[in-house]
């Protein structure tokens, strides 16, 4: 009986699981099958002969190391001034009383709906009148005032959990400000401050309207994805090695996201953003 | 925000959070400001002002000559006169709003079905489809663009083979990339299952949240699956429906990567919508003053539709400080 009025159900979470697997699938097994076989009439839904030639193709292209490169600096970069200061935010907002506290709030959460793609033309126009265009820094820059929202509603959030009891306590026994945070708010933030920072991190490493705009002529400044969007150009055909490139783009926000998955299944509404 | 974060879910655990106590927070002279001093500066420098940027070159002379040589002459509405006389414009305006209807309807109604499936499935297989939703969520915008490529390949796609195989033989080597509604389908197809994770998981973390009573007592009362949506469910979350729902607005309206990435707004024109269309403008045709004309305009629509939810977040924050 129960049975019967299960089946219907997980024959619909099949289809819902093909759905959402497929393509990211099919990514994968492509990269690994060899080219006859890509080239087969007949796709194999299994690699029968897997081999690493397209990921050795893919990695031996001129620039994939610097491009790879150049998206790690900008997104380590980025991540790093954003914790930083959105730390300092979400201290003051968390702990401290101050006049213009509820608009600061409010700018923030502005800023975090932001319409950022609008705004490729003035800062397109901003980065040239600056001499930053073609430079990783611009880049660096604008994926740390755009991930800062995130990481002070996030961080704020982490900090309203942490009793300020404790800090007291430990002021009340002679530590200074700057000492009872470090020693004791600051270890019970870790696993929020590293949340906040690989979110962070899969931002700017996948972002790509300001990459695409901003580095113009300095072609060696490029970042992977907008590297990647120009496969054609760089791979021809080649399918077997677009989608292992596309299986190195992605390798790295997969761990993050294998890493984070109980906080991204199970905390969204409850635990890692409340007030 | 540029990508599918997290957002802050405060309105619908707001109450959570009004019961943390009040001495927490301290006077403490001038150090909340300079704390936040790099925050606002950053928000200025590359926020604030870009945006007052846009609007000023909107309303100025700024082509080529002007970008070189500066200088631009102000012009008024001039720009957006020529842009509401435009029918390419219009054209855009009509498409942009049907892509956005359709991605969001598309996203909501199956983000709501799966959500509404997972609570319903067994402890295994939940956990294979929330892992499955989690990976497709976690698959970089411009690696899912490839590989959409390759899967609507024309020769050697597999979409084309699973077609033929059913015995739809005129998609044999069909090229969907020449066709502007097959490009249209595909560009759809691919942000429908990069948003569906998102949404979906969020509103099943929303249903989880909903006293299992409720539903109990409204079955013993005789009602269907659809009424106990209908008169349970949807109006227990319906804050987190209209806070989803705006934000995929926002996310499918100023969708620009996977555009780009694709189709470039073609093929002749077919998937330009109006963030895709400014940056053309701008780029391609150097026009930067029309280009942040339409940006402007864009920005205009995104806060349109986020006022109501900022009106919201600012009411929860005022009911705690």
């Amino acid at each position: 009986m129960r049975r019967a009025r299960t089946l219907p159900y997980n024959l619909a979470a099949v289809v819902v699981l093909v759905a959402t697997v497929f393509p990211v699938y099919w990514m994968v097994v492509t990269a690994f099958k060899p080219t006859t076989d890509i080239n087969a009439a007949t796709p194999q839904l299994v690699p029968l002969h897997p081999t690493l030639e397209h990921f050795r193709d893919a990695i031996g292209v001129d620039g994939f190391w610097r491009f790879w490169r150049n998206s790690a600096l900008v997104s380590v970069g980025a991540v790093l001034l954003a914790l930083v200061v959105g730390l300092m935010g979400a201290f003051a907002v968390a702990r401290m009383r101050w006049a213009g506290r509820k608009g600061f709030i409010l700018m923030v959460f502005i800023a975090q709906m932001a319409p950022w793609e609008a705004l490729l033309i003035p800062m397109f126009i901003i980065a040239r009148d600056t001499g930053m265009l073609d430079k990783l820094s611009m880049l660096t820059l604008i994926y740390f005032v755009a991930t800062l929202p995130f990481t002070i509603v996030t961080l704020r959030g982490f900090l309203a959990s942490i009793p300020p009891e404790l800090e007291e306590a430990a002021q009340l026994d002679g530590a200074s400000r700057l000492e009872a945070f470090r020693r004791i708010v600051f270890p019970l933030l870790a696993p929020g401050l590293m949340s906040t920072a690989l979110f962070g991190f899969i931002t700017a490493w996948n972002e790509f309207a300001f990459a695409n705009a901003l580095i113009v002529k300095n072609q060696d400044n490029r970042t992977l994805p907008v590297w990647l969007s120009s496969f054609s150009n760089v791979f021809g055909t080649d399918w077997g090695a677009t989608m292992a490139a596309s299986t190195l783009f992605m390798l790295p926000v997969l761990v993050i996201f294998l890493v984070l998955q109980r906080r991204v299944t199970g905390g969204i509404v409850a635990g890692a953003v409340k007030g | 925000m540029l990508a599918e974060t997290p957002v802050d879910l405060s309105p619908p655990v707001g109450e959570v959070a009004r019961t943390r106590p009040r001495r927490a927070r301290r006077a403490a002279g001038a150090w909340p400001y300079l704390l936040v001093l790099p925050t606002v500066a950053g928000t200025l420098f590359l926020l604030v002002y870009p945006l007052i940027r846009s609007v000023v070159i909107s309303m100025q002379h700024f082509r080529i000559g002007e970008l070189i040589r500066g200088g631009a002459p102000f012009v008024g509405l001039d720009n957006y006169r020529e842009l509401f006389a435009s029918h390419d414009f219009w054209a855009v305006v009509v498409r942009t709003v049907w892509w956005t209807a359709v991605n969001v309807v598309l996203i909501m109604v199956i983000s709501t079905l799966v959500a509404l499936l997972v609570a319903r499935l067994g402890r295994r297989m939940r956990l294979a489809v929330m892992s499955g939703l989690v990976l497709a969520w976690a698959v970089p915008v411009l690696a899912a663009t490839t590989v959409f490529q390759w899967m609507f390949q024309s020769r050697l796609g597999v979409v084309n083979w699973l077609l033929t195989t059913i015995g739809l033989d005129r998609f044999d080597g069909y090229t969907w990339f020449a066709n502007g509604t097959a490009t249209f389908v595909i560009l759809v197809l691919l942000v429908v299952w990069q948003s569906v994770p998102f949404a979906a998981l969020t509103l099943y973390a929303g249903l989880t949240t909903v006293p299992d009573e409720l539903f109990e007592s409204a079955r013993i009362d005789g009602a269907n699956a659809r009424q106990v949506f209908r008169h349970v469910t949807f109006p227990m979350l319906r804050s987190l429906f209209g806070l989803i729902t705006s934000l995929e607005i926002i996310w499918v309206f100023k969708c620009f990567a996977q555009i780009w990435a694709v189709s470039k707004g073609g093929p002749s024109g077919a998937t330009t919508t109006l963030p895709v269309y400014a940056f053309q403008v701008a780029q391609s045709l150097h026009k930067y003053d029309l280009g942040a004309a339409i940006s402007t305009v864009t920005v205009i629509f995104l806060l349109v539709v986020l006022v109501p939810h900022l009106r919201h977040l600012y009411r929860s924050e005022g009911a705690q400080a």
